[in-house]
């Protein structure tokens, strides 16, 4: 039923797509008919070129996705599991986490130019705080009784950070991997986009000034459907690490 | 359509407030209806307090959202002061069982209060006076800044029936109000309806799943059946206007009542139903036509 | 509270950022690396570029594009999110496309407004209204749809009309989790903001900041990038204050119910 409605949904848009160009309510040159953007992907398909800014754009979205998770799960735990040192790292990560890492972006086009590491920086910079607030959120989240109890029964530091705090905080850690995932691929065709590293957003850009619009078009519906298999994969992660958390977490991504 | 369980009419019996005419409910699912509700008939008089009880899976909340107009019925009627019920009526109010979920905790325990009279146009200073009055009557005077979250559960149960009080209701409908509460606040709050009852003198319906509480509040026990659901006996509460949680408890009538309703209910879950072959050997439903001549 | 400990409050809250600072300062005194020029002329570059005329011409616009362009979003978004999320057909009907919208990275919408609104301030407002309304619209469905049945049964029953339930339900009910689509909404409208003129402007932060990067005016585009995260902090903290009044009580909700958990 809700997936009945939900394709009528789909076709609906797609005929909007297809028939208001058509009948001239928007400039078919803004807005070609959806059959030319399916048209000019089929195209792009054939094109090694297509094949390999798909390939730059997941490889860089995957690269700094892992280094942000790494970075984070490890800071993340090491920081509040101490709390002396949470204490003192609070207001300093309160106050660089809405810095917006598209301040980053002259820096980053200085320091390497039109290339993947400019957008990976802009990427881990970006991804990198979902994570670690996420497990902050999480290890606080820990039982005392649980850490009280791992305290009198004389676990090592391990084996308390193994049995106890990891558990507990699993599923913040899929949460903050579900929003850093998203915020990854937000960053990742913006630096493409913005700098011209390769990927997708370049060749978005360079459709775009060549007037190519069937193709700009066709181009962000791949990065749309990849949009959307990120968020399934990463919800259905998330929804696998079982426990029930606060739904109240978004994603923030800066 | 024969009505075997609606007490009859004596002479002198006040005239119903509330009617429930042949009702049936049926949820339409995907796979298959639920018949949840079969045949329910019964007439609750003016200033009459009625408990409602029955097993759980008897189709008392649907009974209940039904009567309250938040349910359609499928068959048959529900006709309040002479109007029939199609939303949710004007001189109704509900105490749910989820007080936590049934008050707005974004809302002032005054706040929440006041709302429904806003939303009757009531001048500014009858609605003061109405809210000051319900707040009082239910011992809560000196909380109406707080939040319903910063009070305990058997103080947000006050303040939801506060709120049906000061709607000046002419029927008050309570979904098992106390389901949720410790022992101890229960009984005060049993207490504390009979005394609202007994002063405003409004006509109370009250769904319970407890046969103590449906025994020591009413004046007359409605058993329902499993569902689908329909009445499976009347019993009349002659037990003393003035009732108090020690001495009434103790009484042998308490105890013979309370039995009278356990077997009933045992019955119930046996499924047992009027009209039903087992019926005449079961001594209870005797018992309660027995005590039908006795109501009122 | 003792002095004491107010003190170590203290310590703990600016002791790391002065830490930082002051590491920054000395590790850069005597740089003579140009990309990292040392953090007085950085300093003193903010003071001469942004206390200038640079407020009016580049600053204050940017921010209006982007209130213009947020108010709008949130409008657009809770009202849209409101009905969709009322009607559980509608909501079947339009989900998935929303989810389609939502996946799209906003960023990709510059080069597709451009052609429809060419490169002036109308492409930089709808753009960052475009971008900005999906996550408070979803959040606001989702809002609508999670809130409680019983509640719902409650307004009914005491006689709360549309309006009333409107304002005194369903935008309360929800506004924990629109302001959860608002916040998102607002990082997702800086990033837009300064891009769409990084993109094609002939004004704003984020045109004067590549300008200053192509220009190679270091100590100004460190300025820059500094003004920038100046920005994104108070526009954090301005949320975060409106959200703490908003929202107090559910805060004050969530304290219980975790209390008894």
């Amino acid at each position: 039923m809700t997936a009945a409605l939900g394709l009528l949904g789909l076709l609906g848009f797609v005929g909007i797509l297809e028939l208001v160009p058509r009948i001239g309510l928007v400039d078919p040159r803004f807005l070609p008919p959806f059959s030319e953007m399916v048209a000019a992907l089929g195209g792009e398909v054939g094109t090694p070129e297509f094949w390999a800014a798909l390939g730059s754009t997941v490889r860089g979205w995957a690269i700094g996705l892992a280094i942000a998770v790494a970075a984070g799960v490890v800071l993340g735990m090491v920081i509040g599991s101490i709390p002396l040192l949470r204490a003192a790292t609070t207001s300093t990560i309160e106050f660089l986490r809405p810095i917006p890492s598209v301040a980053l972006i002259p820096l980053a086009v200085l320091l390497y130019g039109p290339s993947p590491q400019s957008t990976l920086l802009l990427v881990v910079y970006a991804s990198f705080w979902q994570v670690l607030v996420q497990v902050l959120y999480g290890v606080q989240d820990v039982d005392p009784v649980a850490r009280e109890t791992a305290r009198s029964y004389r676990f090592s530091a391990w084996t308390q950070v193994r049995r106890v705090t990891w558990p507990t905080t699993l599923p913040y850690v899929m949460t903050g991997f579900r929003l850093a995932a998203a915020v990854a691929l937000i960053l990742e065709i913006t630096g493409e986009l913005v700098i011209g590293s390769p990927g997708l957003g370049k060749q978005i850009a360079v459709a775009q000034s060549s007037g190519a619009v069937d193709t700009m078009y066709a181009l962000v519906i791949v990065t749309g459907v990849f949009g959307v298999l990120v968020n399934l994969v990463a919800r259905m992660l998330e929804r696998r690490s079982l426990h029930w958390h606060p739904s109240v977490r978004g994603e923030v991504p800066r | 359509m024969t009505t075997p369980t609606t007490p009859p009419e004596t002479p002198g019996t006040p005239a119903p407030i509330l009617e429930v005419r042949g009702v049936q409910k049926i949820y339409q699912g995907k796979q298959r209806n639920v018949e949840a509700v079969r045949d329910l008939t019964f007439s609750i008089a003016a200033g009459e307090m009625t408990c409602i009880v029955g097993p759980s899976g008897a189709g008392k909340t649907t009974l209940l959202k039904c009567v309250a107009g938040l349910l359609d019925t499928t068959a048959g009627e529900i006709v309040l002061e002479g109007e029939r019920v199609t939303g949710p009526p004007r001189g109704m109010a509900v105490v749910f069982q989820e007080y936590g979920r049934s008050l707005f905790p974004w809302l002032t325990v005054r706040q929440n209060v006041e709302l429904p009279l806003k939303e009757k146009n009531l001048p500014k200073a009858d609605r003061e006076s109405l809210v000051d009055e319900a707040l009082a009557a239910v011992g809560l005077a000196d909380v109406h800044g707080a939040h319903p979250w910063q009070l305990s559960g058997g103080m947000q149960q006050r303040v939801a029936i506060a709120r049906a009080v000061a709607y000046e209701p002419h029927v008050l409908l309570m979904d098992e109000p106390f389901a949720a509460v410790d022992a101890q606040t229960r009984g005060e709050l049993e207490d504390l309806v009979r005394a609202l009852w007994k002063r405003l003198g409004v006509t109370v319906l009250f769904v319970t799943h407890d046969i103590d509480e449906a025994v020591y509040l009413g004046q007359r026990v409605i058993v329902l059946s499993m569902s689908p659901t329909v009445v499976l006996a009347d019993v009349a509460v002659d037990l003393p206007e003035q009732r108090d949680q020690l001495h009434t408890r103790s009484l042998p009538r308490f105890a013979e009542l309370r039995a009278k309703v356990y077997e009933l209910i045992q019955q119930s879950k046996r499924g047992v139903r009027p009209g039903s072959g087992d019926e005449h050997e079961q001594p209870g439903t005797a018992v309660a036509a027995d005590t039908q001549s006795g109501s009122m | 509270m003792s002095v004491g400990s107010v003190a170590r409050r203290t310590m703990l809250t600016v002791g790391l950022p002065v830490v930082l600072v002051t590491a920054w300062w000395f590790a850069t005194a005597n740089s003579t690396n140009f990309f990292w020029p040392p953090l007085r002329e950085i300093l003193e570059a903010f003071a001469d570029t942004w206390f200038s005329n640079r407020i009016m011409a580049d600053v204050v616009p940017s921010l209006v594009r982007l209130l213009v362009g947020y108010v709008l979003a949130l409008v657009l978004g809770i009202g849209l999110g409101v009905a969709i999320g009322s009607s559980r057909t509608l909501r079947g009907v339009v989900e998935p496309v929303l989810e389609f919208f939502r996946a799209i990275p906003p960023p990709v919408l510059v080069p597709i407004l451009i052609l429809f609104a060419g490169i002036g301030n109308e492409m930089k407002v709808l753009v960052i209204v475009s971008g900005c309304l999906w996550p408070v619209l979803l959040n606001t469905v989702e809002g609508v749809r999670g809130l409680d049945e019983v509640l719902r049964d409650t307004a009914r029953c005491y006689g709360l009309g549309r309006r009333s339930q409107l304002t005194h339900l369903v935008l309360r009910g929800a506004s924990p989790q629109i302001a959860v689509g608002a916040r998102q909404a607002l990082s997702i409208g800086i990033i837009l903001m300064v891009i769409s003129e990084m993109f094609a402007a002939s004004n704003g932060v984020g045109f004067t900041i590549i300008q200053f990067q192509r220009t190679f005016a270091i100590p100004e585009m460190w300025s820059g990038i500094i003004l920038l995260g100046l920005i994104g902090i108070t526009l954090a903290f301005l949320f975060r204050l409106v959200e703490s009044r908003a929202l107090a009580w559910y805060r004050g909700l969530r304290m219980t119910q975790r209390g008894e958990g």
